[in-house]
């Protein structure tokens, strides 16, 4: 379960086939900001009184000149007032020349695409724990690696661009919800209004499953939810203005309770991370459940469990149908007749699952054939 | 009888008169300039085919350069397609909107009618009366000095038929003459070699001489400030301060409402709160100029203004729906007795606003019906996302259910076309929605605004438009 609590749902605004929906937070969290040397850094503005003591925390897989090159935060970073100065875990990067000519400007937020599924992709990385026999010796040795997914920058997106571009940002909005055909594709959410003023372009930037992308390829153009007003209700302005009241509070029960059940309900795994003052940062997996809503994402956690922090990405189904296999397979501890009986299905139909996966690697060639042959027998 | 051909042509036309107020074929907040101006142009086409009378007509009316320009080109070159009358009457409306408009968009449209090769015997009359009718035409010969060539060439003029026959050779051979009689020219001539010359040369000439000569820019501006236009003082005013050269100082006051909102929406925040006493009283001595024997008769009015994010319009646009809102709010002050702005994002300081933030317009104009005014204004790009849609709703429930006697008049006004819709988008259609570009039309688009609330007939339109048709013609004599 994902709380956003303190956070209130304001009315989406549409552009062809996406669908924004601002989440408004009403006292923002002003003990946890954007890392201040992002602020002078890349937006030119100090919003925060350097003085005061604050966490500050670095979004994953943000690119910026850490002692004097440029290298992406590795994992989204929780920091203490204390340690304002050091700099936060990351990767190096090798820019062309043209590419590094446009990060010395600031501008340019790069986010190294194999970085950023990595809480998805370490899902029992390390491959068989027992050495059941039909386990390859490569797999038995070097595990999952090389383990790759494949994503889409948010650019690439067909008509993400235009919807970011001409939405209108809220007086003290702290999040947004993306749909892309209706469906949810990313939930992001900061602790305070000036950071998300700061980050909304960055959403672009962001990556987005297979899924979303060809939904956004093949979708039409989304229908606005009109407001209603029921004219039967109405006998004076009160009234009226009762009823446009009444529009906001279905909106958001609506969308808290349909659209965004997918996310806000599922079953997560959490993996802490790091804990810091009041603050925890932790990484979810999903129950990895076919035909629903798969997200992956970090969270930072205040005290009482409400979301300061929050993004997410959408798996797409294979990439769901693969993660189910994995933990299936783990929870098994690797046995291939174990899990095939908690699955429902035959050992060679197992095996045909993992090869469809692309883990045939995984399996000896001999035990291959022999699944083959079994299949085609009957 | 109407028949329902006279109700959709009836449309059409008011369509298309928004669109030409308000359209510029470019870039707008959501739409491309690609787009607009392919909506535009299919626009313009529909109705030169469909209804050419009235098309020539809407010259009459307060469309915007661009649209007169096109609709004149438009006009031109399919002149052969209608009989000599008709001709003829078009003709007289075009030479009337020519002498209106800027005689840089003139010459603008002569050169494109060149490049579509457009040569008819109307065209070459209609260019010949028009640059005969021009003042000075060594100034024109200085100032525009290409574009006039063009247009010598293309209508097959000797400009130098009487006078002293010195623009001829300044146009096509200015190398040849020694020098001039004409004081324009012989200046012109001088200041190829002579600083001190190019001062007394319109601004936009000096300013490559200026370049050529190599002269500092604040020395420039500060040499030239006399010879500037209204609008290039207005234009210029910052970057020179800031260069300290300050001679260059625009009478505010005397600036036209709209053009001065914008200038005021281009400074920082600092700067206008530091100058607020100035600014305002610029603002509203220009909109009681321009509200005129009006002030003060409108009673009480009620003004919702959009503020939005999308009020700022587009690079191309600069803050242009912003600068629409913010001229209209001084003119009601200047015409209401008693007057509430109420600015969509909730802030109150007229003279601070910035495009930010959603659109919650049914919201703010439940506000507005609660003061229970006469009149309530509306300036909004109709984009309303907060919850969308809810404004057609008050408006319509209002209308329906609350205000069935219209005790209280609603005018929309739009100072966006929306490209995808061909119409600047509406709220209800119980209320009148009209586009605007400058606010200092505000007083005539409500009352145009009648026409297109419900369903309005093609005789009374095209009454409306002959008695335009008629004062527009009329008053040149």
């Amino acid at each position: 379960m994902i709380e956003l609590t303190g956070l209130t749902t304001r009315p989406a605004q549409v552009w062809g086939g996406v669908r924004l929906v601002p989440l408004v937070r009403e006292t923002p969290i002003e003990d946890l900001r954007l890392d201040v040397r992002l602020y002078d850094e890349d937006f030119g503005v100090v919003a925060v009184d350097p003085r005061t003591a604050y966490y500050s925390y670095i979004p994953h897989g943000y690119v910026a000149t850490w002692d004097h090159a440029p290298a992406a935060a590795y994992g989204t970073q929780l920091l203490d007032p204390a340690d304002r100065t050091r700099a936060p875990d990351r990767m190096a990067l090798r820019f062309h020349r043209r590419m590094a000519r446009r990060v010395d400007k600031n501008r340019l937020r790069f986010l190294p695409l194999h970085l950023a599924l990595e809480g998805y992709l370490a899902l029992h990385f390390g491959g068989p724990e027992i050495a059941w026999e039909e386990w390859s010796q490569r797999a038995i040795r070097h595990g999952l690696s090389p383990r790759v997914e494949e994503a889409y920058t948010g650019a690439l997106v067909r008509g993400l661009d235009d919807a970011l571009r001409v939405f209108e940002i809220h007086a003290g909005q702290c999040g947004l919800l993306v749909y892309v055909a209706d469906a949810l594709a990313s939930a992001f959410v900061v602790p305070h209004p000036a950071d998300y003023r700061a980050l909304h372009a960055t959403l672009l930037l962001d990556l987005y499953g297979e899924l979303i992308y060809h939904y956004a390829m093949l979708s039409m153009p989304v229908p606005d939810f009109r407001a209603r007003v029921a004219d039967a209700n109405v006998r004076s302005l009160a009234d009226l203005r009762a009823e446009a009241a009444r529009q906001h509070e279905e909106w958001a029960a609506f969308h808290d309770g349909a659209m965004a059940a997918g996310l806000l309900e599922a079953d997560y795994t959490y993996e802490r991370v790091y804990d810091l003052g009041p603050y925890r940062l932790s990484r979810f997996l999903p129950p990895f459940e076919r035909r629903r809503d798969n997200h992956i994402g970090e969270v930072i956690t205040g005290e009482s469990g409400q979301v300061a922090y929050l993004k997410t990405f959408r798996l797409s189904e294979n990439q769901v149908r693969r993660g189910r296999l994995l933990t299936v397979l783990a929870a098994n501890d690797w046995s291939l007749p174990g899990t095939a009986t908690a699955l429902g299905v035959t050992e060679p139909e197992l095996g045909r699952r993992i090869e469809n996966a692309g883990f045939g690697h995984l399996l000896r060639q001999d035990v291959r054939d022999h699944y083959r042959a079994r299949r085609r027998a009957g | 009888m109407e028949t329902m051909a006279d109700l959709i042509a009836a449309d059409d036309v008011l369509l298309f008169v928004n669109a030409a107020i308000t359209s510029t074929g470019q870039r707008e907040f959501h739409s491309g300039a690609e787009e607009q101006s392919l909506s535009l142009g299919f626009l313009h086409r529909y109705l030169l085919v469909n209804y050419r009378d009235l098309y020539a007509a809407t010259l009459a009316l307060d469309i915007n350069d661009h649209n007169a320009a096109l609709i004149v080109r438009n006009l031109l070159v399919t002149a052969a397609e209608v009989d000599v009358e008709r001709r003829r009457a078009e003709g007289r409306l075009i030479a009337r909107r020519l002498e209106l408009l800027p005689p840089p968009r003139v010459y603008a449209l002569f050169r494109e009618l060149r490049r579509a090769r457009v040569n008819n015997r109307r065209t070459r009359a209609i260019m010949r009366d028009w640059l005969a009718a021009r003042p000075d035409p060594a100034f024109d010969a200085v100032k525009y000095r290409g574009a006039v060539k063009d247009a010598v060439r293309h209508a097959h003029l000797r400009p130098d038929r009487e006078e002293d026959g010195e623009l001829g050779p300044f146009l096509f051979a200015f190398r040849r003459p020694a020098a001039y009689w004409t004081p324009i020219l012989e200046t012109w001539r001088r200041a190829h070699y002579e600083q001190a010359a190019l001062y007394d040369l319109p601004y936009t000439v000096a300013e490559g001489f200026a370049a050529k000569h190599r002269i500092p820019r604040a020395t420039f501006l500060e040499r030239i400030a006399p010879r500037l236009t209204r609008l290039e003082r207005l234009r210029l005013q910052e970057s020179a301060r800031e260069r300290g050269a300050g001679a260059v100082r625009a009478d505010l006051t005397t600036m036209p409402l709209t053009r001065l909102a914008s200038y005021v929406l281009g400074l920082s925040m600092d700067e206008r709160a530091r100058r607020r006493g100035e600014l305002t009283g610029a603002l509203r001595a220009s909109a009681r100029r321009t509200a005129g024997d009006q002030a003060g008769r409108w009673g009480r009015v009620v003004a919702v203004l959009d503020d939005s994010f999308s009020a700022y319009g587009s690079g191309t646009k600069r803050r242009r729906p912003l600068a629409v809102a913010l001229a209209c709010h001084f003119l009601l002050e200047a015409l209401a007795a008693d007057y509430t702005p109420l600015w969509v994002s909730g802030r109150d300081d007229a003279l601070l606003v910035h495009p930010h933030g959603a659109t919650p317009l049914g919201e703010r104009i439940l506000d507005g019906l609660d003061r229970g005014p006469e009149r309530l204004v509306i300036v909004s790009d109709g984009w309303d996302n907060a919850p969308p849609g809810l404004a057609g709703e008050v408006l319509r429930v209002w209308r329906t259910r609350l205000d069935p006697g219209h005790t209280c008049g609603i005018v929309h006004l739009n100072p966006v076309y929306d490209a995808a819709g061909f119409d600047v988008r509406r709220l209800a259609p119980t209320v009148p929605t009209a586009g605007i570009r400058d606010a200092e039309d505000l007083v005539a688009l409500a009352e145009l605004a009648r026409f297109a609330e419900g369903r309005t007939g093609l005789p009374a339109l095209r009454a409306h438009l002959d008695r335009r048709v008629a004062a527009f013609l009329g008053e040149q004599t």
